[in-house]
């Protein structure tokens, strides 16, 4: 990452205290981070801690009980469209073919080049063929691929990723990663990436944010400074998984 | 599918042969037999009384029911997005939706006198409920992540309504048009049996006093069935339609 590379999302003193049965419940304490344009940030963190919210209030879908969110130095308060959400393969509208969601946000532009750029994105995710297909024909990868392109054709700046594979196998999930990198290498989007997976964490990120158990704060940021694409034998890409399971405190051994 | 109509074509058959051995043991004033019911239905086609019968119940339905459907839908969508409008009308809707339909007559005959509008008014309320009830539900079971998705696309409130709310609601939506078309239709002929004179429920009743023709009674019955059925499988293409595009079941 280019050090002279501004900084893109700014987040300060975020807190977040949800109503609980018996009383309340803080989820995230204080927590600080900056992305910097253009990089791929990794959130990495155990089940519950808050990552999915920390990702709500950053994508201005929830208000946080305290602190600070601002992209490009204007505070954040609703979501929008230069920022996309991708949801777990949920998020494509299932009244909509491949055509229509990839259109949806599209719908003030003329019709040529709305149709251009539905075509570029088809081709981009390989959904090439399945352009008057209903979500519900589609794999699960698929579905992953269409939203990603939805967003896409938008041409947001910053792409926020919940777990976006998780619900996919192994060998789709690889593929999909490699994907990703290369939609973002060749389109240059800020990326922050959920997930509870520390392979694909050191796989796919430029920094990893670990976070620890709730309350959460971010316990520690580890910087994956190995090039794309990375050798998964490789002696620095393991030291840098060695490193994040020491840093969680799990044993390497099942 | 020529299975399906020969099995649905030999159960019509064995009901028509029990309605004709039954006619033919009871005394000929308790039931009449198929041949007399369909002499009774020529009978009535050829004075031209029906068409001009189903069609007024139809254009009393029609009304009733558009308009329902233009008020009710965007009501019940507006209340199901928000919590205090909700907490409001809740109560008041509850309150009237026990109430039958039927039970407005008087009300009805005293604001718009016997003709049209009483009965279409009766059907505005029949459908109106029903219709607002499942919107207002429809919004409830809406899945918060297309409601994101919508969002973030940067649609205000009322494009999101278009392009999100409704085409995520039309499956639901779609089942409460058909049921309430169902009410509608039964209201109608309820509603003609006292507030109007004309239509397929006045002719039921009006056979019977005008000399207790049960013939045309029951020729009466036939259509108001066959035309409900009609109704129905019309509003359950459309259903099939969208199901079938998002992939539920045929
Ligand atoms: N709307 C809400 N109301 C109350 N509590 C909530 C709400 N949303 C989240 N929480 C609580 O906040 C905590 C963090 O939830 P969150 O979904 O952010 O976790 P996560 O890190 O994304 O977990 P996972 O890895 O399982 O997806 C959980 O304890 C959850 O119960
Ligand atoms: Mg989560």
């Amino acid at each position: 990452m280019p050090a002279a590379a501004g900084v893109k999302v700014s987040i300060r003193g975020l807190s977040m205290r949800f109503p609980a049965e018996a009383g309340t419940v803080d989820v995230l304490q204080d927590l600080d981070l900056d992305v910097r344009e253009g990089e791929l940030v990794c959130i990495l963190g155990p089940s519950g801690c808050g990552k999915s919210t920390l990702l709500n209030i950053v994508g201005g879908f929830v208000r946080p009980t305290a602190g600070t969110v601002t992209i490009d130095g204007v505070r954040v308060t609703e979501p929008d469209r230069r920022r996309i959400f991708v949801f777990q393969e949920r998020g494509v509208f299932p009244w909509l073919t491949v055509e229509g969601n990839i259109a949806f946000g599209l719908h003030h532009l003329p019709d040529g080049e709305r149709r251009q750029r539905v075509e570029h994105y088809v081709a981009l995710v390989g959904l090439g063929g399945f352009e008057r297909t209903y979500p519900h024909a589609l794999s699960g990868g698929m579905k992953q691929r269409l939203e990603v392109a939805r967003a896409l054709a938008v041409n947001p700046d910053v792409l926020y990723l919940d777990e976006p594979f998780g619900a996919l196998d192994s060998i789709t999930r690889l593929q999909m990663r490699g994907e990703l990198l290369r939609i973002w290498q060749a389109e240059r989007k800020t990326i922050l990436f959920v997930t509870h997976d520390i392979d694909e964490s050191v796989q796919l990120a430029d920094r990893i944010v670990i976070m620890s158990a709730r309350p959460s704060t971010i316990q520690r940021i580890v910087e994956v400074d190995l090039e794309h694409p990375r050798d998964l034998s490789s002696r620095g890409y393991i030291e840098v998984r060695d490193r994040i399971f020491e840093e969680i405190g799990l044993a390497h051994k099942v | 599918m020529l299975r399906r109509v020969l099995i649905a074509s030999s159960g019509v058959a064995v009901l028509l042969a029990a309605w004709q051995l039954a006619a033919a043991a009871a005394a000929p004033s308790l039931l009449p037999g198929p041949l007399p019911v369909v002499r009774a239905v020529g009978e009535l086609a050829v004075k031209g009384l029906l068409l001009r019968y189903v069609v007024a119940s139809l254009f009393r339905v029609t009304w009733g029911y558009s308009m329902a459907l233009v008020t009710a839908v965007p009501i019940g969508i507006a209340l199901g997005l928000s919590t205090w409008a909700e907490r409001a009308f809740n109560p008041f809707i509850q309150l009237l939706r026990p109430i039958s339909p039927l039970g407005w007559i008087p009300i009805a005959i005293l604001w718009f006198g016997v003709g049209d509008l009483s009965a279409i008014f009766l059907i505005f309320l029949a459908s109106f409920l029903p219709l607002a009830v499942a919107s207002m539900h429809a919004v409830h079971n809406l899945d918060e992540t297309n409601l994101r998705a919508g969002r973030n696309f940067g649609l205000g409130r009322l494009a999101l309504v278009r392009r999100v709310i409704l085409p995520a609601a039309m499956p639901q939506l779609l089942v409460a048009m058909r049921i309430t078309l169902g009410i509608a239709w039964l209201v109608v002929v309820a509603a003609e049996m006292i507030a109007v004179n004309s239509g397929l429920g006045f002719l039921i009743v009006d056979a019977r006093n005008a000399g207790n023709r049960y013939d045309l009674v029951i020729a009466g019955m036939l259509m108001i069935g066959l035309i409900g059925l009609l109704l129905d499988s019309g509003v359950r293409r459309l259903e099939r339609i969208e199901m079938r595009r998002r992939g539920y079941g045929a």
